[in-house]
């Protein structure tokens, strides 16, 4: 049974980072005509965009119009065609050993090893990371207690339901407590209850001045907590801006009709 | 490079061993349960208990004294069931019709070329030189590989009878082919045995590699710190001890089933045994990332790995293959480093097992690193 949300204990807790390299001049993210083409394909239209540190930044847009591409890119799973990205004031082309101890990934798909309990998953991660044992310890018992996975920490994820998978598969993007965090769908396939208990921790990150770049079909997730969000369609860049200020400029009452005025489609009609 | 990076994958990748019933079948059962099968069916065969069909061709007339004792020797040994025969044609209509298992041919003037060594023992221009011929049936694994080092250990008995004293030049360290009558079909299929357990960690590494990257895992692990070399290199250290662990079970259970090594085998035969398998083991894990990179799933991983399984399989662990075509496999050197090692109880030192490793050692070191290369290029995505 998932516990309450807003235990007071859990406040005090936070992860440590043992990291040496930090974010250079506070930088967030920086992309400039960013373009990758799959043969003729345009998966990413010239893209230019800033995220400041500590921002949460929300990437929305129908299936295919090239959020996952952008992120993968951010990663550095994919090389651009053509265009500059820095992260953390790092040029992602040139000096990604420096950009990985910085970053966290969740993949859109549930990755996790199957065969291995919830925590022992945190612990090849953490590891991953080259983490010290004690930071590493304490970072996974406070993630288990944070995405309410204390009691299947020691399951093997195989016996996880799909809500389940989701969680460990965040809390291995998280384990190293990093400075800029690429979700890429988090909560997609959770049921209500495991969702706010996600949506409370994103909120929990981004108090800490964690720079989280979000990818979500959901648009009351977005609103809920972004604190910026860029509409996507064909890989191209349509609107930008705080979400209350979008729904003021173009008259619209949540993120939903704004998407649907701006594109013509509902966000979630090819999911 | 760092040692907790490479460690935590070794750890989860002994752990996937032991935790997924597929591949904890097809590392570890699957060998076992084939060595017990082989053991089983073919342990009793060509023991000390079987014996041989031999035709003895005899073409001295009058049948000379030495050719005499040659005949002797042979029906002494409990080897061999010797039939003689009148000539050279009906005992090959015999061996061809599986009657018998061997034909000894012995030349007309085979005392004679005895009695030249004798007169002059130390000048080998004066010896008669003959040819014993010997036919075996080649559809026979124990036959081929039993019988000629057999009938060679009777020859140099009857020229210098069972104790050969200091003075004979030509002595050809016989008492280790004389062991080779103790040996069943079983014991020449272990050392085999050995390098095919090992092959099939292509398979296993290809298809969990191939799943991490269908599944996203590898995507996961390439935005961590870890490097493609740390990441094989881990696969490389599990799958060593996975094969040193497979090595270990299939001796316990071939011994069990009544296989010993010849003679006095020491503890640096044993580690050199590990050691030829440990190596190859690196090979095969270099086939698997090869397979890995370039395939899509696990479906055509497995059939792909099957394509470099099948000719290691059949032409260089059990089945009795010619040289000439066995020597273009790795598993071959495995095997006969395996087989020199247990079976003719030959020092570690000895040039054949140098041979053996060396080529095993520059092949595995190749094959490794080709797969290390092609997985850093294509195995990505």
């Amino acid at each position: 049974m998932i516990k309450m949300l807003d235990q007071p204990e859990k406040e005090m807790k936070q992860l440590e980072s043992p990291r040496g390299l930090k974010l250079r001049n506070n930088s967030g993210i920086i992309i400039k005509n960013l373009v990758k083409k799959f043969e003729d394909i345009m998966a990413v239209d010239n893209l230019s965009l800033e995220i400041q540190q500590g921002e949460l930044f929300a990437l929305l847009g129908p299936n295919g119009a090239g959020k996952t591409t952008i992120i993968k890119i951010l990663c550095g799973l994919l090389q651009p065609t053509s265009g500059f990205v820095s992260i953390g004031g790092y040029d992602a082309l040139k000096e990604a050993d420096k950009i990985r101890p910085l970053i966290g990934f969740c993949p859109q798909e549930t990755a996790a090893f199957n065969f291995l309990t919830g925590k022992e998953n945190l612990e090849l991660f953490g590891n991953l990371y080259g983490m010290p044992k004690e930071i590493l310890k304490a970072n996974v018992e406070i993630l288990l207690e944070k995405l309410f996975l204390t009691e299947h920490a020691d399951r093997r994820v195989q016996k996880y339901s799909g809500g389940l998978t989701r969680r460990i598969s965040l809390a291995m993007a998280l384990v190293h407590d990093p400075e800029i965090a690429f979700l890429d769908e988090p909560t997609v396939a959770m049921d209500p209850q495991s969702r706010r208990a996600v949506w409370e921790f994103i909120r929990e990150l981004k108090q800490q001045n964690k720079t989280i770049i979000l990818t979500t079909h959901y648009m009351e997730e977005a609103e809920e907590l972004s604190d910026r969000v860029g509409i996507i369609d064909n890989g191209k860049l349509i609107e930008l801006g705080a979400p209350k200020e979008l729904n003021e400029k173009h008259d619209t009452k949540s993120l939903e009709d704004l998407f649907i005025k701006i594109t013509g489609k509902k966000i979630r009609e090819a999911v | 490079m760092k040692f907790q990076r490479i460690f935590a994958l070794f750890k989860m990748d002994i752990k996937k061993t032991i935790r997924e019933p597929a591949v904890l079948f097809i590392v570890i059962l699957f060998p076992l349960i084939l060595t017990a099968a082989f053991g089983l069916a073919f342990g009793s065969l060509g023991s000390s208990e079987s014996s041989y069909s031999i035709a003895i061709v005899n073409l001295e007339s009058p049948s000379g004294p030495w050719s005499q004792a040659l005949i002797g020797n042979v029906t002494a040994n409990q080897v061999f069931k010797p039939i003689d025969y009148p000539d050279n044609n009906s005992a090959h209509f015999d061996l061809v019709q599986g009657k018998i298992d061997a034909i000894l041919i012995i030349p007309q003037n085979f005392s004679k070329s005895c009695d030249s060594y004798w007169n002059n023992p130390l000048n080998a221009s004066k010896w008669i030189n003959i040819t014993v011929e010997l036919y075996v049936d080649s559809g026979s694994l124990i036959a081929t590989q039993a019988i000629p080092p057999i009938i060679q250990q009777i020859l140099i008995t009857t020229l210098f009878g069972e104790s050969s004293g200091g003075a004979i030049p030509l002595n050809l360290g016989a008492p280790s082919l004389i062991a080779a009558n103790k040996f069943s079909q079983f014991s020449f299929m272990v050392p085999g045995l050995f390098a095919f357990a090992a092959i099939f960690l292509t398979m296993t590494v290809s298809s969990t590699v191939v799943e991490e990257k269908t599944n996203g895992l590898l995507r996961r692990i390439y935005v961590t710190p870890t490097t493609p070399s740390e990441f094989m290199l881990s696969h490389g250290a599990s799958n060593m001890v996975i094969a040193g662990i497979q090595t270990a079970l299939i001796f316990a259970i071939s011994t069990l089933l009544g296989f010993k090594p010849a003679g006095a085998v020491g503890w640096g035969n044993y580690a050199m045994v590990f050691g030829c398998v440990l190596i190859f083991a690196l090979g095969n894990v270099g086939f698997g990332l090869i397979v890995a990179s370039i395939t899509k799933n696990s479906g055509s991983a497995t059939g792909l790995s099957f394509i470099i399984i099948i000719p290691q399989m059949f032409l260089g662990t059990y089945v009795p293959v010619p040289q000439s075509v066995a020597q273009f496999v790795p598993s071959y050197y495995v095997t006969d480093a395996v087989t020199s090692l247990f079976l003719r109880g030959a020092p570690i030192s000895s040039p054949t097992i140098l041979f053996d490793l060396l080529v095993l050692s520059v092949v595995s070191f190749l094959i490794f690193l080709g797969g290390v290369l092609v997985f850093k290029k294509f195995g990505k995505t």
